[in-house]
Order: structure tokens, then C-alpha cells, then sequence
């Protein structure tokens, strides 16, 4: 069997963290190709069902991306429920057997190119250490 | 689960999608193989066709594109390629010359998000690219057609910040007829150009210059000046934005005030003059500098002892001292441009400089000395003994290049520099001039050729950072590297000239708040793509201009306000433009009408109406998407981003890619 490599997706926001994401690749930072995203206009529009629904279908890590607290975000308040839905969430899963690290939410703005590649490496650096999803066993 | 019974997660069988894969050059191909994505892509479901191109932004991309939907009757164009964030409206522009609604393209970004941050490893960059292409291939079957709102546009703008590239911005919209509001914080307009004697490259005077732009200004009727004025608050969105002002409380009516000083004059109170940095006083009541537009008078509020001297000099009977509320305004205006400008690196942050020491100074403080009408009406003296200096250190890049402060390099210090050396070594040939650099980075029009003028002028440049400044009894020794030689170097120096950083304004980040827009890592107001939109921002409506965007010198600052005032007046001359659709929508057969919704919206755009309905008015409506992840009853619909089409990526990402 090949070595495990962990299938893991984000929820980001345009103005933030998927702008991150782009500046990471036009500066050539490089994180894992484990890494996708599926981009949103904010971070609040991350429904907890997507989360759940994400993970029952296999992924091995999930994050929601979005603009740092308290103050950069561009709707004013979507990442503070996000921050909210994601620590219920991080309860729940843990509740339905999901190890609550294998979900996270990071703030990387626009300008963290760097940052993006930093944190993408070690986040899939940790769900690789953690295996594969339970639910797909 | 009410929510999962509405959407169904099968694929829609109606669909014809055209896949476009991009070589961008070598950008993707380079650690993609296209072939491999395209093969992939036409075993898909509903995909039509799929081809590839090497540049499909180009006209002959684009066009392919058009006669697939002509000839072929595609209907959803997926294209696999760069970011949306920068030629997704390229794309829509094409569409919508066809007869394909514009919001039935998905673009998928493997280039910025897959090939160049994976450059190394082509087979796992292949593998990604393969399940991005899935994701946007089946998001696109979901999607549906929308129409643009329309909005009109006030034909007025908003300039924040009355420096040289907010003047031109001004003067600009204000020749083509827009109604301006320039809001200055300071008593008087002109910025950090007012503080300049001289400007490179032709050594002409910067008042000279500045001056009869400063007056243009004043008697434009199309402009309402605000100065000593700051923004308290914007709200609104592109085409109308509603602004409050704070006018901060002068004590002198300026309407009576004509600016004559004798406020000044009998005022007991002697200040630190900021204008000449602190180099010489000023009075507690008085004018910010000679040249001053508004010519008027302002009361500083915290060191005036209200005496009430200047109330009974005051012939026209313009002070009044018991006045204490700041002012507010407010006005509608349909763009906002930011011409904030820069702060200085504050040397203290390099102790090794000794900035401490009274012969250590700033290179804007030698400006002010150098100035007919500054503290030293235009002699070079010693700050320590009032002494002529006979040796003159410049020490560069204080606060630039330099990984323990900013990493970037502020652009003006060398030909500013070497400005001051050139027109010292002219006024006093027998000084000696040193200026120790790391690189010289002369790179405008006609600055080399003003550099070397300054070595053939003999003054003594020497390549290597400097370490130290002691000071050796009454003079200074300035010790580091001269590159050139391989050698330690020491200087034994009368005055030091520290070549301090353009850092990004104080108030940078407060005003990014309020106009939700982004700084980028340096503090500077980012602007959306350095090329394709050198002046936009995040918030359509309000652009940046001038040294708030970057370091710059006075000839770009004043392109970009140039560049500014025409983005600003091609969004508001036609009256009325057409914004994206990402409104949020109520299905009301299935809403609840529990109002959690209602209690969530930051803009309190959904409202429980007459009818017994929730409403959202769209006008109000910025499309974050916040109520449709909340509601309990799935009920809300987020145009474009809607929970049927999120759920197809989630699809797509999760199944195994072959």
C-alpha cells in the first residue's frame, strides 16, 4: 500500500485567504498538493452541513480560511461566525468519533503568502500524522 | 433533514460543458501536463467539449470560446487557468457578447493555486489540477444564469488626504466637472511636498511647483476643502457612499478669519513647530506654514492656556475660545479616492545611529534646514553649537532593505540624497560629502544622469553599510564597511544625514477599517493586482493613489492620482453601473419564518416585512452569504454560491481521482 496522503479542503474567502493563496503561488511558496480549496465570497457563508458532509465523505482534514480578527474582514463579522460554528463543530465531530484537529480555522490575509504556505504545510503535516478519516475505515 | 431532501446531489444531465484548459505559456504547462487534464476532463459528465490553448485570455482564445457557444451550443464554460480574482471578468465580457448568461462560467485556478506553488512535483500537480478541473466541472452544472444589479452612480467623489497625488486626483474629477470633497487632517493641504525646498531631478522649488496647484484648488468651485478634518465613518457601497467627517474645532471662524497672524504674534505659547520637525516653535494659535491653503488660523486645543490674548488682537472678531464640540458632516459622494501618503522610519528604532545626539538628524529635518523658510532660513548649522558643518555624512537605507526593519526598499532616499549632497557641495564647494550606500538605485527618468553630475561634483560615494555613529568629542565618527575596498571604513563627521524610510501612514490600518480595505504586509493600502489594477481595491467604488499604496516619488505619486481621478470618473460619468448579483435570496416555501436571518445580517438587509414575509432588499444586500449558512430550514438562497453548488465541489473533491 502506498504511503498515506491525506485529502484535505478548505473553505476560504475571496478577499482574504484565497488572495493568500494566490500570492503564495505567484512568490513560488510551496505547500502540499493535498491542499484544495473551494472558494466562497466569506468565511461566514461556510455552512456547518458543508463541514459535516465534507468530512463524511472521506476528507481527512477540513479548514475554513478567512480574514484575521477582530477587523479585516470585508463583511465586517463573517469570521467571527465562523470562529463560532467552527468551535461547535470542533465539539461535535469529536462527539461522532472525528479527532477535533482535523478541523481548524486560520485567518491568513491577502498579504501572507508566506504564511499560507507555512500553516498549509504544517496542518497537512498534522493530518498525516493523525491517518486516515475513521469514518472511512 | 429538511435540507438535504431539497437538493439532490445527482449531476444535471441538461448541461453542455466547454472545458478550456490554458497552457499560460509555460506558467502551467510547465508543471501541469494539459494533456493529461484534458483527456481526464472529456470523460466527465455533461462535458462537451475540451480543448486546450496557450494563451485563452488572448482575442483568439476567447473567440474559440464564442464559436463553441455559437456553433456547438455549449452552455457552461468551465475554464481551467489563472485566478478568478484577476480575469474572471475577462471572461464574463465574452460571455456576455454571446448569448450565454455571463454567470454560467466557472473559472478553475490552476495556475496561481497548482502549478506555480507546486512547480517541483508535475505528477501530484497533475493530480491536483485534475480534481480542481472535477470541482469547477461540476459546480458548473449547477449553475444558474443572473442578471446584474443596476445601481446609479453620484457623480461627486471623496478625496482622503490633500497631499500632491490627492490634489491631482481633485483638480482632475473637479476639470471634468464632478463635484470633490478633499478631507486633509492637517490645517492646510500640500502634504509632505509643502515640508520639500528642492525636487529631483531639476532641482526646481518645491513650493514653486506644489504652490499654484495649492491655489487651483482653493478657487475651483467644484471643491469642497475639509481640512483639519478626518473620516469618522463611511457607509454605503460603490455609487453612493454616505461619509461623516469630523471637523475638528479650529476656535476661529474661518469664514471671518483672511489669515493676516497677528494671533500668533501675541500669543504667549511657544510649541514644537511639527512642520520644521521640531527644530524650531511655533505659537499655540497659528497658521500651519507660509504658503497655507486655507490661509486660516487653528487653535491647538491642548497647548492653548486661553489666555484669550489673540481674542482681543482679533480685529475681524474671528476667535472664539469657549466653542469646544468638534463638528460633524456628512455628505453622499458616488467614489472615494485614498491619498493618505506616508509616515517616516523613526531612526530611535536603530540606536546604533545615535538619532539622539543633536548633530544626528533626518534627512527631512536637513530638508527643512535646507529651506529658505525654514528654522534656519537656509543655513546649514549644527543643531549642537549653530556651527557650519565641514564634513557631511549621508548614511542610506535606515530603515529600508534591512531585515530587522523593512524589508523593501523606499525608492526616493539615494536620488534624494544625493539631491541634498549636490546642492550642498554648490552652495559650499570645500565641504566634504560622504554618502555610504548599499546600492544606488537611481532608476527614473534622467536620475542616473543626476547622480553621476553628483561624483563629477566630487563628493565621495562609498559602497557599504555603515554599523555605528559615535560621537568622538564634538564630532562624530561613522564607522562600517566600504565594500569596494574590503575594508573597515571610519568617517570622522561634523553632521550625520540619516536616509529614513517611507513607512505606511500611522492611520493606515484604522482608515482600512473603516473603508474595508485591505493593507498589504507592509502596512501599505494594498491595491488588487499590481498591473491589472494598480489603483483599485478590494471595495469597488474606492481606489489609492500616491505614497499610501507604496514608496514612491512626487512624479508617480501624482500619476497615480492622475490614474485615480480617471478610474473614479469612467465608473461615475455614465450615471449608472452594473454590480455582480450575489445577493442573497428567500425561497419562501420553505422559510420558517423563525428571523434568525434577520438577527445575523450585518447590514440588516433581510427584514420581516407587511406581508408577514422576510425580505431582503438587495440594495443593502453585500452577498457575504452569512444568513444563507445559517438558516435552519435551508430557505435562503446565496446567488452564485449557492448550497448546491458548494455541495457539487464537495463532491468532486471527496471522490478518488484515477
Amino acid at each position: 500500500m502506498d504511503k498515506f496522503e491525506p485529502n484535505i479542503i478548505g473553505f476560504v474567502c475571496n478577499w482574504c485567504t484565497y488572495a493568500g493563496a494566490d500570492l503564495a503561488g505567484t512568490s513560488r511558496y510551496s505547500y502540499p498538493t493535498n491542499i484544495k480549496l473551494i472558494r466562497l465570497m466569506c468565511s461566514g457563508r461556510v455552512d456547518p452541513e458543508f463541514i459535516l458532509e465534507t468530512f463524511a465523505r472521506g476528507a481527512d482534514g477540513v479548514f475554513v480560511g478567512g480574514c484575521h480578527i477582530p477587523s479585516d474582514c470585508h463583511y465586517q463579522q463573517g469570521n467571527f461566525k465562523a470562529l463560532k460554528r467552527i468551535t461547535m463543530l470542533k465539539k461535535l465531530i469529536f462527539e461522532m468519533g472525528i479527532e477535533p484537529e482535523r478541523l481548524e480555522i486560520f485567518w491568513i490575509s491577502a498579504s501572507e503568502g508566506k504564511k499560507f504556505s507555512e500553516v498549509m504545510t504544517s496542518f497537512t503535516d498534522k493530518i498525516r500524522e493523525l491517518g486516515p478519516n475513521p469514518i472511512r475505515e | 433533514m429538511a435540507k438535504s431532501q431539497i437538493e439532490k446531489k445527482e449531476l444535471k444531465n441538461s448541461s453542455k460543458i466547454g472545458v478550456y484548459v490554458c497552457h499560460c505559456g509555460t506558467n502551467i504547462a510547465g508543471s501541469v501536463d494539459i494533456k493529461e487534464i484534458v483527456n481526464f476532463s472529456k470523460n466527465l459528465q455533461n462535458v462537451k467539449i475540451v480543448r486546450e490553448h496557450m494563451y485563452l485570455c488572448s482575442e483568439q482564445g476567447q473567440n474559440i470560446i464564442k464559436d463553441d457557444i455559437a456553433k456547438e451550443g455549449i452552455d457552461r464554460i468551465v475554464a481551467a487557468c489563472c485566478s478568478p480574482r484577476t480575469h474572471e471578468e475577462i471572461f464574463r465580457k465574452t460571455l456576455n457578447s454571446t448569448n450565454l448568461n455571463k454567470y454560467l462560467y466557472e473559472q478553475v485556478n490552476i495556475r496561481d493555486q497548482c502549478s506555480w506553488p507546486h512547480f517541483k512535483d508535475k505528477e501530484n500537480s497533475t493530480k491536483k489540477a485534475k480534481q480542481l478541473v472535477k470541482s469547477g466541472i461540476y459546480r458548473a452544472s449547477e449553475l444558474e444564469p443572473l442578471e446584474d444589479r443596476k445601481l446609479s452612480v453620484l457623480k461627486s467623489a471623496l478625496v482622503i488626504g490633500g497631499g500632491i497625488s490627492g490634489i491631482n486626483a481633485a483638480l482632475d474629477l473637479a476639470r471634468g466637472g464632478y463635484k470633490v470633497y478633499i478631507v486633509e487632517k492637517n490645517p492646510s493641504i500640500g502634504g509632505k511636498m509643502a515640508q520639500l525646498d528642492k525636487t529631483f531631478p531639476t532641482n526646481d522649488c518645491s513650493a514653486c511647483i506644489l504652490a499654484p496647484m495649492m491655489v487651483e484648488v482653493s478657487n475651483t468651485p467644484n471643491i469642497e476643502l475639509l481640512t483639519y478634518s478626518e473620516i469618522e465613518d463611511v457607509l454605503g457601497h460603490i455609487g453612493k457612499y454616505r461619509v461623516t467627517v469630523r471637523k475638528k474645532q479650529t476656535f476661529v471662524d474661518w469664514k471671518k478669519c483672511n489669515g493676516c497672524g497677528e494671533c500668533s504674534i501675541v500669543c504667549p505659547v511657544k510649541v514644537d513647530n511639527e512642520f520644521n520637525c521640531n527644530m524650531d516653535k511655533r505659537k499655540a494659535i497659528y497658521t500651519q506654514f507660509e504658503q497655507a491653503i486655507p490661509m486660516r488660523a487653528v487653535v491647538d486645543k491642548d497647548k492653548c492656556v486661553k489666555c484669550k490674548l489673540c481674542v482681543k488682537k482679533c480685529q475681524l472678531g474671528a476667535i472664539d475660545l469657549t466653542e469646544n464640540e468638534d463638528e460633524f458632516l456628512e455628505f453622499e459622494v458616488g467614489s472615494i479616492i485614498v491619498t493618505t501618503g506616508y509616515d517616516l522610519f523613526d531612526p530611535n528604532i536603530k540606536p546604533e545611529y545615535d538619532y539622539e545626539h543633536p548633530n544626528v538628524i533626518t534627512s527631512l529635518e536637513l530638508e527643512r534646514m535646507m529651506c529658505a523658510s525654514g528654522p534656519t532660513k537656509g543655513e546649514i548649522l549644527r543643531p549642537s553649537d549653530g556651527r557650519k558643518p565641514q564634513t557631511l555624512s549621508f548614511v542610506q537605507c535606515v530603515g529600508s532593505r534591512d531585515e530587522k526593519t523593512n524589508d523593501y526598499c523606499s525608492r526616493i532616499c539615494c536620488t534624494y540624497s544625493i539631491k541634498h549632497a549636490r546642492l550642498l557641495k554648490e552652495k559650499y564647494p570645500d565641504m566634504d560629502i560622504y554618502m555610504h550606500y548599499i546600492d544606488l538605485r537611481c532608476f527614473g527618468k534622467g536620475y542616473e544622469e543626476y547622480y553621476r553630475m553628483a561624483r563629477e561634483k566630487g563628493i565621495k560615494f562609498i559602497r557599504g553599510r555603515i554599523s555605528q555613529v559615535d560621537s568622538i568629542a564634538d564630532r562624530l565618527e561613522v564607522s562600517g564597511d566600504d565594500d569596494t575596498l574590503g575594508e573597515q571604513i571610519s568617517v570622522i563627521a561634523d553632521l550625520v544625514v540619516l536616509a529614513v524610510a517611507m513607512e505606511s501612514s500611522k492611520d493606515a490600518k484604522k482608515l482600512a477599517n473603516i473603508l474595508n480595505i485591505s493593507t498589504d504586509k507592509t502596512g501599505f493600502f494594498k491595491e488588487i493586482h499590481p498591473k491589472l489594477k494598480p489603483v483599485g481595491t478590494d471595495s469597488d467604488g474606492i481606489f489609492i493613489a500616491g505614497a499610501c499604496q507604496g514608496p514612491k516619488e512626487i512624479p508617480d505619486a501624482i500619476s497615480q492620482g492622475k490614474a485615480a481621478a480617471s478610474a473614479a470618473a469612467s465608473l461615475m460619468s455614465k450615471g449608472e453601473i452594473e454590480i455582480e448579483p450575489l445577493f442573497a435570496q428567500i425561497m419562501e416555501d420553505y422559510c420558517a419564518k423563525c428571523r434568525t436571518c434577520e438577527s445575523l445580517c450585518t447590514y440588516k438587509a433581510i427584514k420581516y416585512n407587511e406581508d408577514n414575509k422576510m425580505e431582503v432588499d438587495i440594495a443593502l444586500c453585500k452577498g457575504c452569504g452569512v444568513c444563507g449558512a445559517s438558516c435552519p430550514s435551508g430557505a435562503i438562497k446565496s446567488n452564485h454560491f449557492t448550497s448546491k453548488q458548494i455541495r457539487m465541489q464537495i463532491m468532486a473533491l471527496t471522490e478518488a481521482i484515477i
